[in-house]
């Protein structure tokens, strides 16, 4: 099977995040090809499309779509911008795309400033990832110094500035709308849309905004083809896909695959479940989607339509082992802390159900919790649901209400026994 | 500027250049960020009133931002703040016993400061380790796969 071929193809070589590593694998070729034909960017964009690229950080929206949405012959200022803000538990793919492939990452953001006609494009990073913003500063300046970002690049006439932005702690920041209000000093509060960020984004200018992995995508998409990185998934779930595998497995960690691997081999790669336990149940994209019991997660392959069809989504690909001693009431217990916690206080139905939804689960693992307590907070999930600005009430009440309708009975025998099965 | 030394004011200088030239409100979270470390880890109100003036902001724009973001401590802090990983990754590796551990062996609850002032415990959200789980932050490097004997030592050798 193809593994770490397209966002890690550095991953086994020496220095993996230096330039002249990036270059000895035919880094930035695509780069140097552009800025000496300058194709058409409907080109590239088509080719983007061909490829079923679909945005890496948990929405799945397809990005030559998305590129298309700003023309590179409408005059003024606008921005490419980087979402590194990772933050969804469970999740810590883009941390190794920036300590292993910064160049790769900076080459497909200077290729979206050329098909939209930006010049300018900010990195924003989260503030606790300070190795990864060590290492993408000296990527920056390496690319810099080469002249392969900058003013009139490889004296092609054409400018792409590329800085790093580093957040100070908020979840809410991988908004993208809250991503641009943090990047113009303010709070991470996200922002009505429509406007979209095609049209109104950072400083009110046109701005593209994608994912790390969506980014570092690209570079290869156009070396090998769209119809190559089609065909390594599904229709209409093209490419690979990292796959961050955490909780009770033998060897979590990051896993490149193609999209539409059977679940059970993405399990088998990371080590299979630790101690010989039996799964019980699985989160298959952060901590926001959906948990789905062993007995359907078992079956399926792992992309967007069939993670869908299941009742949960692909997300950011963060898949979530959980074998059989976890207590479904505190696993759920410690993901309602985490939305209450990041809630940014904007929307009253986020904000109050986020909190409240946290305290009947606090009361019922403390031993107080009543039976009627789970239609309680199904309502409290289900009156979030729609009601809020961004997607964080929804990600908040998502698992709450998958945890009920699939581990009701933990829950019911926790109220009754104050203790785990 | 009356709290906020030179070589600080250097580094916002050159943060500023990444920015438009109106946009300076974009520096306002880096640059309370470099303030809080030139001042043991913590703003307090007078530097945040500085912040504000030297980005030309009102006073609001940067208080709001030293509030809302977790990485901004408003009360003094210990010299290492300690950031235990409690999300479900974390949680599912071990995160509640180590957490246990540490709060016994300093004798201290998270938000609060080991009383020679050496320790800080803290309470973090996900730090996007879970590979690596149950996952630290302490200063500006993480520690993964921490247990008892690691977070001893990596305790004991902190000066």
């Amino acid at each position: 099977m193809l593994i770490n071929q397209v966002c890690y193809r550095t991953l086994g070589l020496k220095q993996p995040a230096s330039l002249s590593t990036y270059l000895s694998i035919g880094g930035y070729n695509v780069w140097k090809k552009i800025l000496l034909e300058k194709p058409n960017p409907v080109d590239i964009i088509n080719e983007i499309k061909l490829s079923g690229l679909r945005g890496r950080g948990g929405a799945g929206f397809l990005t030559g779509l998305k590129w298309s949405f700003i023309s590179k012959d409408v005059k003024g200022q606008k921005y490419v911008v980087c979402n590194s803000d990772e933050g969804e538990p469970g999740t810590f793919k883009d941390r190794d795309i920036l300590r292993y492939n910064p160049h790769q990452l900076i080459e497909g953001m200077a290729i979206a400033g050329y098909v939209i006609g930006a010049t300018v494009g900010y990195n924003y990073i989260r503030g606790e990832f300070y190795e990864p913003i060590f290492v993408m500063e000296k990527a920056l300046t390496e690319a810099l110094n080469a002249n392969l970002i900058g003013n009139n690049i490889l004296n092609s006439g054409i400018d792409f500035n590329l800085y790093n932005f580093y957040g100070a702690g908020a979840y809410i920041c991988g908004e993208e709308t809250a991503l641009m209000e943090s990047l113009e000093g303010k709070k991470g509060q996200p922002r009505f849309k429509p406007p979209f960020p095609a049209n109104y984004g950072v400083y009110g200018k046109p701005t593209n905004i994608n994912n790390t992995e969506t980014y570092a995508s690209i570079p290869v998409i156009l070396e090998k083809g769209g119809n190559w990185h089609l065909e390594l998934g599904k229709p209409n779930n093209g490419g690979c896909k990292i796959f961050s595998v955490s909780g009770h497995v033998n060897k979590p960690g990051n896993y490149e695959v193609p999209l539409g691997i059977p679940f059970k081999e993405l399990l088998n790669l990371a080590g299979g479940l630790k101690n010989n336990r039996s799964l019980k149940a699985v989160i298959p994209g952060g901590s926001s989607a959906p948990v789905l019991p062993a007995s359907i997660i078992n079956d399926i392959t792992m992309d967007y339509d069939s993670i869908a069809k299941a009742g949960s989504m692909l997300g950011s690909g963060a898949v979530i082992i959980m074998n059989d001693t976890t207590c479904m009431v505190k696993a759920l217990h410690r993901i309602a802390h985490f939305y209450a916690d990041e809630s940014c206080g904007q929307c009253t139905p986020c904000r109050e159900g986020t909190s409240w939804m946290y305290k009947i689960i606090n009361r019922i693992v403390s031993g107080h919790g009543n039976v009627s307590d789970l239609d309680l907070l199904d309502s409290v999930a289900y009156n979030i649901c729609g009601r809020t600005i961004c997607a964080l009430g929804d990600a908040a009440a998502m698992p709450v209400r998958s945890f009920i309708k699939y581990f009701r009975y933990e829950f019911e025998n926790y109220i009754e026994n104050n203790s785990h099965l | 500027m009356f709290y906020i030394s030179n070589e600080i004011l250097l580094k916002c200088n050159e943060w500023l250049k990444r920015f438009p030239d109106d946009k300076k409100r974009s520096a306002v979270i880096e640059v309370l960020k470099l303030v809080q470390n030139s001042n043991g880890g913590y703003l307090n109100e007078e530097l945040i009133s500085e912040v504000a003036d030297y980005l030309n902001l009102p006073k609001i724009y940067a208080y709001e931002v030293a509030t809302f973001y977790s990485m901004f401590d408003n009360e003094k802090v210990g010299k290492y703040k300690i950031y235990f990983c409690v999300s479900i990754s974390c949680m599912l590796c071990g995160s509640d016993d180590l957490v246990n551990y540490v709060k016994n062996k300093l004798g201290i609850d998270f938000d609060e400061t080991t009383n020679d002032g050496k320790f800080t415990l803290k309470k973090a959200e996900c730090l996007a380790a879970c590979g690596g789980a149950p996952a630290v932050l302490i200063g500006e490097k993480y520690y993964e796969n921490v247990n008892f004997n690691i977070i001893d030592k990596i305790l004991d050798n902190l000066e």
